[in-house]
């Protein structure tokens, strides 16, 4: 299909991390049912590390592969370069996404930060808040970063 | 992989007799129908004869036929022509329906900008609206009533007769915007009290860019693209003679046929909503018995519809679903939230529209493939989790 790359395609038929983790030290849900979108993003975290993710997603095609991208670029990674991992890289990660479903890739990233929120807030660890701004605030109107 | 087309409501895949009927016109007869040699004329002829057969298929006059380029012009030079000719009058009231083609919806949203006030029939749950909606809101000073004669998405079939008769008794003109129906079911412009009507050729297996409108006599048609005396100076333009033979001769078979494929067909659609059906929590939209012949309209709660056609063209099934996704907004089809649908669940739906092409085998992979593709979607659905534990509630 011509509407996405060879990428996302790749990642939306055969979506890499896709599932739950029971014992998860974190979890974020982001979006909303009536807009068509909602990822979910579960996190073992040890030393920091995120040593495994799964993700669960109601969405269309690029809302899974974005889902999908973004659990890979984060899986092994310290929590402090999940955090800096923003919509445009899981976007350029897969090739690219239409300009209408760039919301797609800003849901990945904001389920991952509610994600690891939502770790600190379970562990009572110390944290900016200004770096977590709150997703439903901006519901609306996502701020879509685009070439 | 064999490709299973049920996207007919989109557009056709062109019938043999139709290309047939159409090469000669760009091989031979290449003539203009405005010029006075010999291939030219012969062009003319086979232009009047199109609009001949054409007219005869829905019991109208050849001169009460014009071509145009689509079903969206005939729609545009339709209603324009109705609210003008109102104005004129000192009427600028319309009357039409929530659930319209865009190719009406925008042409009435211009027209409120310009002056125009226009009412919008809501949609019953079941996707029609009745004779005496049309009634109690019509006025004195009412220009216009469209509303169309089958809904694209849902399929459903409107008291276009009934509703002919209220505006005809109000001495309003009625539009019918009959793109999904012309050659599908029984349109008769006479005896469905029918003042101007809009059609489309390829959605009957004839080519794209081909459309034609009625516009019964005594009802000035205003004419909106300047240039020439081509039909009858309603619409300029050197006539795509290829197209149009090919649009009569495709329309010509679609009637021949009507009742052999809609009995085809309806079988095929009932066993697919009937399979579909059995899909938990699942449901059809519109109407089940005032439907096109060839129209299965589903909703599954649960899933996004773009990433159901995205698996089902995978296995070669070519579909479509009103999900936002597929419309590049945010918001769902607009025709099923005029049907009452919560957003959530109009995101989950799944559109098949048959043509005579299609085989039991077909209905077959779709019955096998549709199941698998709502469970996978649903398994990885944060929604579905939620509506199975009970933190959220079925809608459907």
């Amino acid at each position: 299909m011509a509407l996405y790359s060879e990428k996302v395609m790749d990642h939306f038929t055969n979506p890499r991390n896709v599932g739950k983790i029971e014992d998860a030290d974190g979890i974020g849900e982001v979006g909303n049912a009536k807009c068509g979108d909602i990822m979910k993003i579960y996190l073992k975290i040890e030393n920091d590390i995120i040593v495994d993710v799964k993700f669960n997603t109601f969405g269309c095609g690029s809302a899974i592969a974005s889902s999908s991208m973004a659990t890979e670029l984060i899986k092994g990674k310290p929590l402090s370069q999940a955090l800096e991992l923003t919509n445009k890289a899981v976007a350029e990660a897969l090739d690219g996404l239409p300009a209408h479903k760039m919301h797609c890739s800003v849901l990945a990233e904001e389920a991952i930060r509610s994600a690891i929120k939502d770790y600190y807030d379970r562990h009572g660890i110390a944290y900016d808040k200004a770096q977590f701004p709150d997703p439903h605030d901006e519901e609306e109107e996502h701020t879509v970063e685009e070439d | 992989m064999k490709t299973i087309y049920v996207d007919n409501a989109a557009t056709t895949a062109m019938s043999d007799k139709a290309i047939e009927a159409m090469t000669p016109y760009l091989k031979e007869v290449y003539g203009n129908p405005s010029s006075l040699h010999t291939v030219g004329q012969v062009a003319k002829e086979a232009l009047e004869k199109a609009r001949a057969d054409i007219a005869e298929c829905l019991n109208a006059d050849p001169r009460e036929i014009y071509f145009t380029s689509g079903g969206s012009e005939a729609d545009n030079q339709c209603i324009r022509s109705g609210a003008l000719n109102g104005a004129m009058k000192g009427k600028k009231h319309i009357i039409s329906t929530a659930f319209e083609h865009h190719a009406v919806l925008h042409t009435l949203k211009k027209l409120e900008k310009e002056g125009f006030e226009v009412t919008y029939l809501d949609i019953h749950e079941n996707g029609l609206v009745t004779a005496e909606q049309v009634k109690e809101v019509i006025r004195p000073d009412t220009a216009l009533v469209t509303i169309m004669y089958a809904n694209n998405e849902v399929g459903t079939i409107q008291p276009i007769r009934e509703i002919g008769e209220v505006c005809k008794k109000a001495g309003v003109v009625f539009h019918t915007d009959a793109v999904q129906a012309v050659g599908h079911i029984p349109v008769d412009v006479k005896a469905d009290n029918i003042d101007m009507l809009s059609l489309s050729a390829h959605k009957f297996h004839g080519p794209k860019g081909v459309g034609a409108l009625y516009c019964r006599k005594g009802i000035p048609l205003k004419t909106f693209i300047e240039g020439g005396a081509q039909e009858r100076g309603r619409r300029a333009g050197t006539e795509n003679i290829g197209g149009i033979v090919a649009t009569s001769v495709a329309l010509k078979e679609a009637c021949a046929n009507m009742k052999a494929n809609a009995e085809k067909m309806k079988k095929l659609r009932d066993r697919l909503i009937d399979g579909l059906l059995k899909i938990p929590h699942s449901k059809l939209n519109g109407d089940r018995t005032n439907r096109l012949p060839a129209n299965v309209n589903m909703c599954f709660e649960g899933i996004e519809g773009e990433g159901l056609l995205l698996h089902l063209d995978a296995r070669g099934i070519c579909a479509s679903s009103g999900s936002a996704c597929t419309s590049g907004s945010l918001d769902p089809s607009h025709v099923l939230l005029a049907l009452g649908l919560p957003h959530e669940v109009a995101h989950g739906s799944l559109r098949l529209s048959l043509c005579e092409y299609n085989t039991e085998e077909d209905v077959d992979a779709i019955l096998k493939a549709v199941p698998e593709v709502v469970s996978y979607l649903r398994n990885m659905s944060p929604v579905w989790e939620e509506l199975e534990k009970g933190q959220r509630q079925h809608l459907i």
